[in-house]
């Protein structure tokens, strides 16, 4: 009967343990209530599709420098890769050739970085989702999460990165303006918060009704997002994923975590309980022998 | 195989002198060389150590076929989402025979506890195969970066601490055979809240697996995605191990069979038939939860397609088939029958893994994952590395045969 008391008291303390991890779980990452977060907004009836972007984030990123004969071409999709973080896309549209821009998407609620473990994927309270060298381990539990497939692998190193836009962070604390915010001369990429920036989406749409598909692309997906888009056609058309849930994608995973801790105080006391039911079945079954 | 294990002897407790000498004769190999397996094995070891070699020179691309739309492929979905579950054995058994004190059990609670540590070690052993900077898997542990929202954390931890509770479930056999009477006694008192943790543990992360794929809402096929998906990895661990335990125990009893008291090769068949009996009656519920959760995702429509078939294919062939199997041999005590059940149930839970985690995971895709021999020879080589250590145990502690007779003594 001691050695039973003493391994109750020795679950007991575990799950007190538990406990004490488990009230630290939550599936939303913080959000400060001071701060706005950042955002870009992309006005798909400003851009020409001259890559000035692409070129300037490669500078700025110090990615290998954008192939000249590599151009935005209606029929082809360009993708983001381990080389470069934006792309621009040609879409032949009845109202003419228009572009789309793809980069990281900068939830407000990044998948990425609620499914990250290490905490390199990392929502910071300016809105840039940023990458970290030196806490990575390279599971790829980021590209696996992130509805938009932004997260790129670098297969081919032995030391590889996790590759995505990050808002050129470094610049947003300085008070600068993002390269390709700062480089684009068609003034389609806005950088402000993302209160101001859906006012000025909503502007734009409200004084040019007939230019403008009537919505944001951003201002709900995924639980919001950091990167607004306006167009002058739905946004299916610009190869946008417009079926993606309206609530955020770490919620998906909520349920389960909340669950943790209650199985944590649950499971052993019940299992400790049959345990103590049973003994005597064990005893008689001795006795036959 | 002709050499017994009987020819050395066991050290005197607290004898500082003997243990050295004892561990070295202990490192030589045991029976016979030349065996089928080891003739299979050796070359695959060798080749898989080569391409492990090239994997960390050249990066993942260079031994895989992931892509950027499928970073995970048959080194996550096969060797660890599906040898974990195959794992689920352990906490299975250890819950009979601890907590619900069916000593009818007992004979292989050690195998099978041993099995399950063993397939944890090497399956997150491959897992640090996968990862692409895998000196940094220190850093959810020691606690400089606690990413306390992430599902794959709490995997993490509980791998780990499963892994020692584990251990100390398994670690009265290596007592008895080092000969250490009192730490013997200290480690078997410490067998139920191991145990008590080590069901806990097993029932999170067996389900939180599961839940890794909740956030590829999109990615994975909807016949496929559910939020129940924890809950049925759950569920279906439960026969997915006990199956394997089946499996393991009918070979055992042939390779080892010198290992095997006569009182324990005759029990052998009624811990089977026992063992038929939950298999059928999870596989049951575990099929009314797929049922449940088909009729609440309303994708009557993708059952007319190829992968429709494919659903069906699992459901009737590796779920409802193999559950008619085990009723069937169970009423009938037919032994053998039950082997076949437990080899079709542990076909049908491979499918089931590598439906979420591969095949219907960006199904949509233009171009689809499909692994190279390279990644298969890993694989294989991790399987077979785990075999030899498991035989090496197997041979020289008292996991299948008695313990020595000083353990009853006192």
């Amino acid at each position: 009967m001691g050695i039973d008391r003493r391994n109750f008291f020795r679950s007991l303390g575990l799950t007190g343990v538990a406990l004490g991890a488990g009230k630290k779980l939550s599936a939303t990452p913080e959000q400060s209530d001071e701060k706005e977060f950042y955002g870009i907004l992309y006005d798909s009836t400003r851009c020409v599709g001259c890559q000035s972007c692409e070129l300037a984030c490669a500078l700025a990123n110090g990615l290998p420098e954008p192939d000249p004969e590599d151009y935005p071409m209606p029929g082809t999709i360009r993708k983001t890769n381990e080389n470069r973080r934006t792309v621009i896309n040609a879409i032949e549209t009845p109202q003419g050739e228009i572009y789309v821009k793809n980069q990281c998407m900068h939830c407000n609620q990044p998948a990425c970085a609620a499914g990250c473990l290490t905490k390199a994927m990392y929502k910071t309270e300016e809105g840039p989702v940023i990458w970290r060298d030196k806490k990575c381990m390279g599971c790829r539990f980021c590209m696996i999460s992130c509805p938009f497939d932004v997260p790129k692998f670098e297969y081919h190193s032995p030391n590889p990165d996790i590759v995505k836009c990050n808002m050129c962070y470094d610049r947003v604390k300085e008070g600068e303006l993002p390269a390709c915010v700062a480089d684009c001369p068609a003034e389609a990429l806005t950088f402000g918060t993302r209160r101001e920036l859906i006012a000025e989406a909503r502007r734009r749409i409200h004084e040019d009704p007939d230019s403008y598909y009537d919505g944001i692309y951003g201002e709900h997906e995924a639980g919001g997002t950091g990167y607004l888009y306006i167009s002058p056609v739905p946004f299916e058309e610009l190869g946008l994923n417009t079926k993606l849930q309206k609530k955020s994608y770490p919620e998906l995973t909520k349920g389960f975590l909340f669950s943790v801790p209650s199985i944590f105080i649950l499971w052993p006391a019940i299992l400790l309980g049959i345990h103590n039911a049973t003994k005597n079945n064990a005893k008689t079954t001795d006795d036959d022998e | 195989m002709t050499m017994s294990n009987t020819n050395y002897n066991l050290p005197a407790d607290n004898d500082g002198k003997s243990i050295e000498k004892f561990l070295v004769a202990q490192l030589k190999p045991r029976g016979e060389i030349f065996t089928l397996f080891n003739m299979i094995s050796v070359p695959i070891m060798t080749l898989g150590i080569v391409l492990i070699v090239i994997r960390f020179i050249n990066g993942l691309g260079a031994v895989t076929n992931l892509t950027q739309e499928v970073p995970w492929g048959l080194w996550i979905g096969f060797d660890v989402v599906t040898g974990v579950a195959f794992a689920g054995g352990a906490y299975v058994v250890t819950f009979l025979v601890y907590i619900l004190n069916v000593q009818k059990y007992k004979p292989i609670v050690r195998v099978t506890v041993l099995n399950g540590f063993l397939a944890y070690v090497f399956y997150a052993g491959a897992l640090l195969l996968d990862l692409g900077k895998p000196w940094n898997v220190v850093n959810p542990i020691i606690g400089n970066s606690f990413g306390v929202s992430s599902v794959l954390f709490l995997v993490a931890w509980h791998f780990l601490l499963y892994m020692i509770a584990q251990l100390i479930e398994f670690s009265p056999a290596i007592a008895e055979w080092l000969g250490a009477k009192r730490i013997r006694k200290i480690l078997s008192g410490m067998t139920l809240a191991a145990v008590i943790f080590g069901i806990t543990l097993s029932t999170l992360h067996q389900s939180g697996l599961g839940a890794l794929y909740l956030m590829a809402r999109e990615k994975i096929h909807p016949l496929w995605y559910s939020e129940f998906i924890p809950i049925l990895f759950f569920l279906s661990s439960i026969f997915a191990g006990l199956s394997m335990v089946i499996f393991e125990g009918s070979i055992s009893q042939k390779v080892f069979f010198d290992q095997i008291s006569q009182k324990n090769h005759k029990a052998h068949d009624g811990i089977l038939h026992g063992l038929s009996k939950i298999c059928t009656l999870t596989l049951l519920v575990y099929f009314f939860m797929q049922v449940v959760v088909f009729i609440h995702g309303k994708h009557w429509d993708l059952i007319n397609t190829r992968m429709g078939y494919w659903y069906l294919t699992e459901m009737i062939g590796f779920v409802v088939l193999p559950m008619i199997l085990y009723f069937y041999s169970y009423r009938k005590r037919n032994i053998t029958m039950i082997k076949v059940s437990a080899l079709v149930t542990m076909i049908g839970v491979i499918i089931n893994r590598l439906n979420v985690t591969v095949i219907g995971f960006r199904w949509d895709a233009a171009t689809h994952y499909v692994p190279t021999w390279m990644e298969i020879v890993v694989t294989l080589t991790v399987l077979c590395v785990e075999i030899w250590v498991f035989r090496w145990i197997v041979r020289r502690m008292p996991v299948m045969r008695a313990s020595p007779s000083w353990v009853n003594e006192h």
